[in-house]
Parts: structure tokens; sequence; C-alpha cells
């Protein structure tokens, strides 16, 4: 073997014997950390430091289990919002659109459902393919005509917002009474069902990603230390029995009246969503054709990629999901008005999905992201309530906040290019 | 043994500009084969149009002694023509296994097969003794560009290729770099593959060319065997488009 004289700096993966210690995988993450990727770690450092803020000022109301099920039910809508938007940000582009194609979509759902009385497949199916159009219009206008997202996107936030109001009326508001729509966001599992789901996510994450590294390491390829599966395994598990037990609990404030307790049904579509979307972008040739396009377009078209069709795909997802996340807002509220979708929830989203990670210039980003920092909106947002502040203190904080991601961001790219030796 | 490529007579007009007048050209299998010529002498136009972006208006187009057509650079790459651009087109968010299956990752289930593509990555950056990747997993961004210009390099050569065309492939790069790329262009020759360069240093031509086409003015001045000439002589027929005598092949 001779030496390497050329890049010091790359990672030395299976040549020489990896250190596989626990100070060895610290010390490789260190490294990466200074090389710029820094992933979802400065969210979740935030995310650590506003838990622990709110639950010294607020011990009661903060940390009690009524409310943190009640900050999942908030989130839900945004959180599943930014999953969709993180797939036109890795593009470099953005839909500001989103939230109104959201709204547009639980408003179709409202007016087939309670007007229409139309049953529920029916009426749920045609809310998800209004948000496919929205986004196949949206997709060809960018892709094919090359309207800049920003202006195309803009224009479909102030049209929706329009039809949404004409379709609902002024001041109007359309009852959900659905059971099911409004358990999306409203209901709970029983108690014995979230322990068996949860339980699946640990075994199902350990086995797939143990298979997989014994078989890799049996090709001699590429693969993390054994150490370091077990600490992420280990990782998964604390934090899914520490959610999951704790949503267990008994929660209502007169439990001989309703009783409230185990994992809401909003979680588990978040974590499905999760689960698919992270499948899809990493393990699909498409997915691998996302973020070449998003990193560099002209090598993607010169590879023989549909670049067309890539970003045209994009947009259609992230308006079906800006679709789920309108109904997951419809079912919180267990109604559609004018405002569903809109206000701060696209702001929101997008803050969301920069804060978890994911880089506006695209090319860098991941679905978890979009969970990590919709859910650090919404801690700043359930918190800063409970502080009794005024919105304008909670705005000015999350602006903050957002602005402070997006600094980490830029800053990490710079670190990344300066090690970059090119 | 016949050339692996060949060009007869091949002309390209842009409007009323004629960018290449009557070019012939061969490059042989295991031979280095330089292209040389100053600023619009059409090298860029005739990798183009060997490439299939362009198409030529005149002249035959042979590879393997068969005449062919290639029309866009699916057709090229069927062939086993491989371009590496100047600007190497990887993307530097993605790691080197997916970058070199950039638009043809290999699938199992329709799943991404990233086991087999690492392991055939790997095997083509051993294959070409490239020791200076230490993982295959490495993001392109943080590649030096030596290392960058190899992975766009064995990118082309993994499938199978017959010919690899090298625009500037150092012309961004510094001394110790620029060696080990020659060394790597060397080596495709010397497994059997035609190489084709185009090069404004002479430096390297002479380094590491077997052959030296030579364009003045949209016309080939000549094919020179780069043993039996020298860098005065290369230079004259840049310059003034005529070969000095007993340069010629």
């Amino acid at each position: 073997m001779s030496i390497d004289t050329d890049d010091p700096t790359v990672a030395a993966a299976p040549d020489p014997e990896p250190d596989n210690s626990l100070g060895g995988i610290f010390r490789a993450y260190l490294a990466k950390l200074r090389g710029g990727e820094v992933g979802s770690l400065p969210a979740v450092l935030g995310l650590i430091a506003l838990v622990v803020v709110f639950s010294s000022l607020r011990p009661e109301q903060f940390t009690n289990s009524f409310n943190f099920a009640n900050l999942i039910g908030q989130s839900a809508g945004v959180t599943v919002l930014a999953m969709g938007l993180v797939f036109v940000l890795l593009l470099g582009e953005i839909d500001l659109s989103a939230g109104f194609a959201g709204g547009t979509c639980a408003g179709v759902l409202g007016v087939f459902l309670t007007r229409q009385e139309w049953p529920l497949i029916p009426a749920l199916l045609a809310a998800l393919l209004t948000g496919a159009l929205i986004g196949l219009l949206i997709g060809l206008l960018v892709a094919r005509l090359g309207i800049p997202s920003f202006v195309v996107t803009l224009a479909a936030f102030l049209g929706l917002q329009g039809v949404l109001l004409t379709m609902i009326g002024e001041g109007g508001t359309i009852p959900i009474r659905n059971d099911f729509i409004n358990g999306l966001n409203n209901a709970n599992l029983p108690v014995w069902l979230g322990w068996a789901l949860g339980l699946l996510c640990i075994v199902g994450y350990a086995a797939s990603t143990y298979i997989t590294d014994a078989r890799r390491r049996a090709k001699n390829l590429t693969v993390q230390p054994l150490l370091l599966w077990a600490l992420k395994t280990g990782l998964l598990t604390v934090v899914v029995v520490a959610v999951v037990g704790y949503l267990s609990v008994e929660r209502s404030r007169n439990p001989a009246l309703t009783s409230l307790k185990g994992v809401p049904v909003s979680l588990v579509v978040i974590v499905g969503l999760l689960i698919l979307l992270t499948f899809t972008l990493t393990r699909t040739a498409w997915g691998r054709h996302v973020y070449a396009v998003g990193g560099n377009a002209e090598a993607a078209r010169r590879a023989g990629i549909n670049v067309f069709r890539v970003r045209l795909s994009c947009f259609i997802l992230c308006s079906t999901m800006a679709a789920v996340a309108g109904i997951m807002i419809a079912s919180r509220t267990n109604s559609v008005n004018p405002n569903t979708g809109g206000e701060t929830t696209l702001l929101y989203a997008v803050g969301a999905a920069v804060i978890g990670g994911t880089s506006l210039f695209g090319g860098k980003g991941r679905v978890i992201d979009a969970v990590i920092g919709g859910t650090v909106v919404a801690v700043i947002d359930n918190g800063m309530g409970l502080l009794d502040q005024p919105q304008g203190t909670v705005w000015m904080v999350t602006g903050l906040v957002l602005l402070v991601a997006a600094s980490v961001d830029a800053l990490s790219r710079r670190r990344a290019s300066a090690t970059g030796h090119v | 043994m016949s050339p692996l490529l060949e060009l007869h007579g091949v002309e390209k007009s842009f409007g009323a500009v004629q960018v290449l007048r009557g070019v012939d050209l061969s490059v042989q299998a295991g031979r280095v084969t330089a292209l040389v010529g100053d600023n619009g002498a059409g090298k860029s136009t005739l990798v183009k149009g060997m490439a299939g972006i362009h198409l030529f208006d005149a002249g035959d187009y042979l590879f393997e002694g068969e005449p062919v057509k290639v029309t866009n650079p699916k057709d090229a790459a069927a062939l086993g023509i491989e371009v590496v651009y100047q600007d190497l087109a990887l993307c530097d968010n993605l790691d080197v296994v997916h970058n070199m299956f950039l638009g043809r990752e290999m699938k199992r289930l329709r799943l991404v097969d990233e086991d087999t593509m690492e392991q055939r990555a790997r095997e083509t950056l051993d294959g070409l003794s490239v020791r200076t990747l230490k993982s295959v997993r490495t993001p392109v961004a943080s590649l030096s560009g030596g290392q960058r210009q190899t992975v766009a390099i064995a990118r082309a050569v993994l499938w199978n290729s017959k010919l690899v065309i090298l625009d500037e492939p150092t012309a961004a790069l510094g001394v110790a770099q620029t060696e080990q790329v020659l060394r790597l262009v060397r080596r495709l020759a010397d497994r059997g593959l035609g190489v084709l360069l185009i090069s404004h240093n002479l430096n390297d031509v002479f380094e590491v060319a077997d052959d030296i086409a030579v364009l003045y003015l949209g016309g080939m001045v000549g094919q020179i065997d780069a043993a039996s000439t020298t860098r005065e002589r290369v230079v004259q027929a840049i310059t003034t488009g005529v070969v000095p005598e007993g340069g010629a092949a």
C-alpha cells in the first residue's frame, strides 16, 4: 500500500484498520463536524436548550404529559408540510403556496365530505388528488417554462388563498363530522398498541441495520463500527421508550369523566410518513436523482437523468404532502375555514425544514430534518404561550431561531468548501 | 490493425463560419493520441461531434472499422465512447460511488443496489491502481482537484468503454496532481483503451502521448508520432499550420 500524500483530510475508511473504540467513533464524529457536516446537531441542541428553559420556567405546565401530547398535535400540520417541502428545497427551489395548497385540499375534503355527503374514501382521494394537481401545475410552470419557483408559488399562494375563500365563503366554516378525519389529529391509540408500534420501530431498526451491516462486513465494504450501531440503537430505544412511556400516562384532568392516554394518532402519521419518505429518498434511484439535480443539475442532465421529470415529481410530492398537512390541520379543529393553512403555517414549515438542517441552496437535507425542526418550532410556540408572552414576542423569538439556523447552514457550507481542498 | 476510431474529411459549419474543414483523425486502441491546437482551431467542435453533441455536416465516422451514426450522446455511450469534460460534471453533494453510477444506478428489487455499486467502484479504482482515494464513500466536495479528475475518469471506464476522450484533464491541477492524472491516463492506454487527450500543455502531451494530432484553423495539419518529433516542431505546426520536414507520420 503506497502512502497517501494527496489529501490527509479524507476520513479513513476500511484500508487501515478503522478505530472502532468509543473514542475513535467520537473523534470521527468531531472530524465530521469540523468539516462542516453538522446535520441536525444544532437543531437537537437547540431543542434540548429550549426544553430545559421552558421546563425550569414553567415546570408544572410545560412538562406535564397533557402538554406534551398537545404539542405533538399542534405541530403535526407544520411538520407534515415541512416533510413535503424538503423535496422542493433539495432541488434548491421553494414552494410558498404549500400552506394554502393544504388549506385548499382540506376545503375540497370539507366540501365533498360535509356538503356533498360523499363517503370518506372518495372525498379523501379527491383532496389528495387536488394536491397532486396543484403540484403538477406548479411543477410544469417551473420545470418546463423555467419561471422561478419563487414567483410561480407566490402567485399560487395568492390564487389558492382566493380559491379557498371562494369555496368556503366569506367568514364561513365547514365543519367536519367524520370520526376518522377528526381522529387523525385528536384520537389516541390504545396504550398496548402504542407500545407494540414503539417496539416494532426499535426491533425493525435494529434488525434491518444489523443485517445490512453484517452483509456489508462480509463483503468487505464500508460499514459503521458495531459499537456505533449499538449506540444508535440504544439511543433510539431510550427515545422511543421515553416518548411512548410518557404518552401512556393518564393525562386527563378528570380521569373519571374521560380517560386520555396513549400515543396520539398524529404521531403515528408523522412517523409513518417519515419512514416511507426517508426510504424513498435514500434507497430508490429517484431519490438519488433528487440529490443529484439539487447538487449539480447540469451534471445530472449529462449523466442522462431526466431533470424535468425529477423536478416535476418533487413539486407534485410537495403539494400532495401539503394536502395531508391540510387534512391534519382540519382534523385538529374539526373544521375548515378560509384561514386553514394560512397565517404562519407555511413560514413555520419552511423554517422547520431549515432549522432541522435542510439547506436552502439545495442538495442537502433529510426528511427527519423536518420532524426535528417542526418540533423546535412547536416547542417555541407552545412554551412561549405558557410563559404568557404576547404573540409579538413569540414571532420575534421564532424569527431569531430561524436566523440562527440559516446562519449555521451558511457557515457550515463555507466550512465544508474551505476544507474541501478544491 | 485498423484504428479504433477514424474520421475522414469531417466538416462542420455554424452558419457562415466553417469550423472544421475536412479533418482526418485516427485513434488506435492502446495508444494515447493527443489533440493539440491553438484557441479556435476547432478542438472542442471536433470532440463534441465525436461525442454526438453536434452533428458533423459531412465526412465519414468509423468506429472499429465500421461506419457509424452518432447523433446524440447516448449513441456515443452505446459504442463505448465516454467523454470526461473539463468541468468534470460531478455532484459535490454525492459520494464517489454515487457519482460514478450517476444516472446508471444498479438496482436490485427496484432499489438501489449499494453493495454491488460500491464493490464495482472499488474494483474499477483498484484496476486503475488508484491509491489516492481512501474511501469511496467520501462526498466529492471534500476531494482535491486531482482526486475529482480521478473519479471522473474512473466513471468513464466503469462501463467497459473502449475510447475515453479527456478534455483538458490537467488544466486546473498542481504539479503533483497533474503527474498522478497523467499516470492514470497512461494506464488507461496500457489496459488497451483508446485515449484522446485534448491539451494545451505540451509538457503533458510529450510526457504521455504516443501520437500528436495538430489542428490549425479547422484543418488537420497532421498526425505525428510523438517519439520522432520535438517540441519545437509541434509548436511550429500549431502556430503556422505546417509540419516541418521529417515530422509527419
